[in-house]
């Protein structure tokens, strides 16, 4: 404090000893100036070490005076002055000072109060026609593994990954495919089982944000092959007659995934399509402003993959009947239906 | 020589910025190889406080409860390693989202390497952005990791092709004059170096700088023909050597200067020669300047 307190008086011309002796008017330039730029200094250091809060508010309020002050040094200084040295102390203070004055403006638990206060649900819905036609690609998927295998079971053996081809291949009894959708007895196993899960839905989803990049193709790609592996199963069970059980069995955790990846999908296809096309603006800049909205739509699927993952390893091995999975499924989707689209607190809900 | 390759290759790396007052910034964007050696730096860091977290909770864990129970782990310690696998991921993503949101916009390895990221536009720096940039990391450099692995353990064909596609992120930062990796370019940011210097003095306080020595109080004037000869490059060169102020380097500059412009070199008083020649040069290419005629250097 002591410094800035010095720092704070201004200097009167005839305070400055050394202006009268100073040669070069270059440096009278300099030495009129300097006290400005310390103090300047002063107040950026403090604001960099985090001790915002020993900043009285004065010194808060002429920040961005001193800056643009400082600014305007430099420019003149660019002009008339061969000082090295001093150019390029007045460039990093201006850069500095510049940070401070256009940093982040939230911290990380701020922006994590704003991003659960209705900023993911306004994301989430200003990327609705992307989430359109990802749920349509997703239902076309869907169609497109069913009727594949219907046509020629054959086809199963290349949808199905081959970790799910234990007891459920074609012509499986229907004992057998029941067994697999039961629960068992114990949870021991089941939370490595869920972390595994997680990690490994985690890296689709965010695998079908990053190839949105590509502009979006490779993306509904990749959500068409894993829906393609579901209608696959589904035609599977539904031969067997446990279309229902299978559903069941699939929603406890699948409303709250499929929901994750639909979203992924559609962030992913939200960059490709203003990268695609990009309208007025140049790629990059639309490019930017379309990646800040999906990366909030893509820190929610995270955390949502986080909580399939948790009741795929506990919750469908835990609840065995029908009719409360599908409780519990339901309960998951009309959550989130209810938190994106009917969720608006006033105030919220706009976008950077 | 190998100064002036130096200094093409930063030349390159110099950008102008706008601010939305319209000031226009000079940034220096960062070099390739202080990018890897802040990751490595970062990537050493986490690495370290994770292993050692984990030995830390892995014995209070075996303290607290077996770990065994029948031929299967225990529930406690099943619950243990769900927390722990969750809690790392977390660590890993909050680092880089901590600091980088921090009024520092750098985590300790950038810091060390003396560069920050910065919005590309110039405008305000979003937290969203920072968050966009960190969630393609994994992309760019996990995933080919990941692959390299598969493919070169398994081999075949669609491992390498995936390892092959995975590297175009990789690389992307090699691909593009701004340095941008395939996170900067969804977030709109750029890294850039962020110098900190302190003010240095002013040059032309003492009685030197007017011309008169003070040891032996001899006068040194220069005429136009005398000054004309040096350009901007030599006089920033020669302010380096008098604020670096070696004895051995002011002879010689000294020496230098006078066979350049025919005068008999005196000994013993370099020091204030030199700072009479400095002060008297920038006087006139600081005058030429506010007439808009600048000499770079002494061949232009």
């Amino acid at each position: 404090m002591s410094v800035l307190d010095r720092l704070r008086r201004k200097a009167p011309a005839d305070d400055i000893p050394a202006l009268d002796d100073a040669m070069l008017r270059s440096d009278r330039f300099r030495l009129e100036r300097e006290h400005e730029w310390k103090r300047l200094e002063a107040i950026v250091q403090s604001m960099e070490r985090g001790r915002i809060g020993k900043l009285t508010d004065e010194d808060l309020l002429e920040l961005p005076a001193l800056y643009r002050t400082a600014a305007s040094s430099l420019a003149i200084a660019r002009e008339t002055s061969l000082d090295a040295a001093t150019l390029a102390y007045l460039e990093a203070l201006v850069q500095r000072a510049w940070f401070q004055v256009y940093g982040p403006r939230s911290s990380l638990a701020a922006w994590l109060k704003r991003f659960f206060g209705g900023g993911w649900s306004a994301a989430v819905r200003s990327l609705w026609l992307d989430i359109c036609i990802t749920l349509a690609v997703m239902v076309a998927g869907t169609l497109v593994g069913w009727l594949l295998v219907a046509r020629d079971s054959e086809w199963y053996f290349a949808l199905v990954p081959a970790d799910f081809q234990d007891a459920r291949v074609p012509g499986a009894p229907r004992e057998a495919l029941l067994a697999t959708l039961g629960s068992k007895p114990d949870a021991h196993g089941l939370s490595l089982f869920s972390s595994f899960l997680f990690s490994h839905n985690a890296q689709v989803a965010i695998l079908s944000f990053a190839l949105g990049f590509a502009f979006g193709i490779p993306s509904l790609m990749l959500v068409v092959q894993t829906m393609a592996t579901m209608g696959a199963m589904l035609w599977l069970f539904h031969q067997a007659g446990l279309t229902t059980q299978f559903v069941a069995w699939l929603s406890i955790h699948g409303t709250t995934e499929l929901f994750a990846l639909l979203l992924a999908g559609a962030s992913g296809l939200h960059i490709g399509r203003s990268m695609a096309f990009p309208g007025t603006r140049p790629v990059l800049a639309a490019a930017a402003e379309s990646g800040r909205r999906a990366a909030q739509v893509m820190a929610g699927v995270v955390l949502m993959l986080v909580l399939a993952a948790m009741l795929e390893g506990y919750g469908r091995q835990l609840v065995g009947s029908t009719s409360s999975r599908f409780v519990i499924g339901g309960f998951m989707l009309s959550f989130w239906l209810a938190y994106f689209f009917a969720f608006r607190p006033r105030g919220e809900g706009d976008l950077p | 020589m190998t100064a002036t390759v130096a200094n093409t290759y930063r030349k390159r790396r110099e950008r102008v910025l706008l601010t939305p007052e319209g000031l226009a910034l000079p940034f220096t964007v960062a070099g390739r190889g202080a990018r890897a050696g802040a990751l490595m730096l970062d990537l050493m860091l986490i690495g370290f406080f994770e292993v050692a977290v984990t030995w830390v909770a892995f014995l209070a864990a075996s303290g607290l409860f077996d770990i065994h129970q029948g031929n299967g782990y225990s529930p406690g310690f099943e619950l243990a390693a769900v927390m722990w696998i969750a809690a790392m991921f977390l660590f890993r993503y909050g680092y880089f989202l901590y600091f980088e949101l921090g009024p520092r916009g750098a985590t300790p390895g950038k810091r060390a390497s003396g560069i920050r990221i910065a919005a590309r536009d110039g405008g305000r720096l979003h937290a969203e952005a920072v968050i966009a940039r960190n969630l393609l990391r994994d992309i760019e450099i996990f995933m080919p990791l990941g692959y390299l692995v598969t493919a070169g353990s398994q081999g075949g064909l669609a491992n390498w092709a995936a390892f092959g596609w995975f590297m175009v992120f990789a690389l992307f930062i090699f691909f593009n004059k701004d340095r941008m990796r395939a996170g900067d370019i969804i977030a709109g940011t750029w890294v850039v170096e962020a110098p900190r210097r302190k003010l240095e003095d002013a040059m032309s306080l003492g009685e030197a700088a007017r011309g008169r020595s003070l040891a032996t109080g001899a006068e040194y004037r220069f005429g136009d023909e005398e000054l004309s000869i040096y350009g901007e490059y030599e006089l920033q060169t020669l302010e380096q050597v008098l604020r670096q102020s070696n004895q051995q380097a002011l002879v010689q500059v000294a020496e230098t200067i006078c066979t350049k412009i025919g005068w008999q070199p005196g000994s013993g008083d370099e020091r204030a020669f030199l700072e009479a020649f400095y002060a008297q040069l920038r006087a006139k290419l600081e005058r030429d300047m506010r007439f808009g005629k600048r000499k770079a250097d002494k061949y232009s």
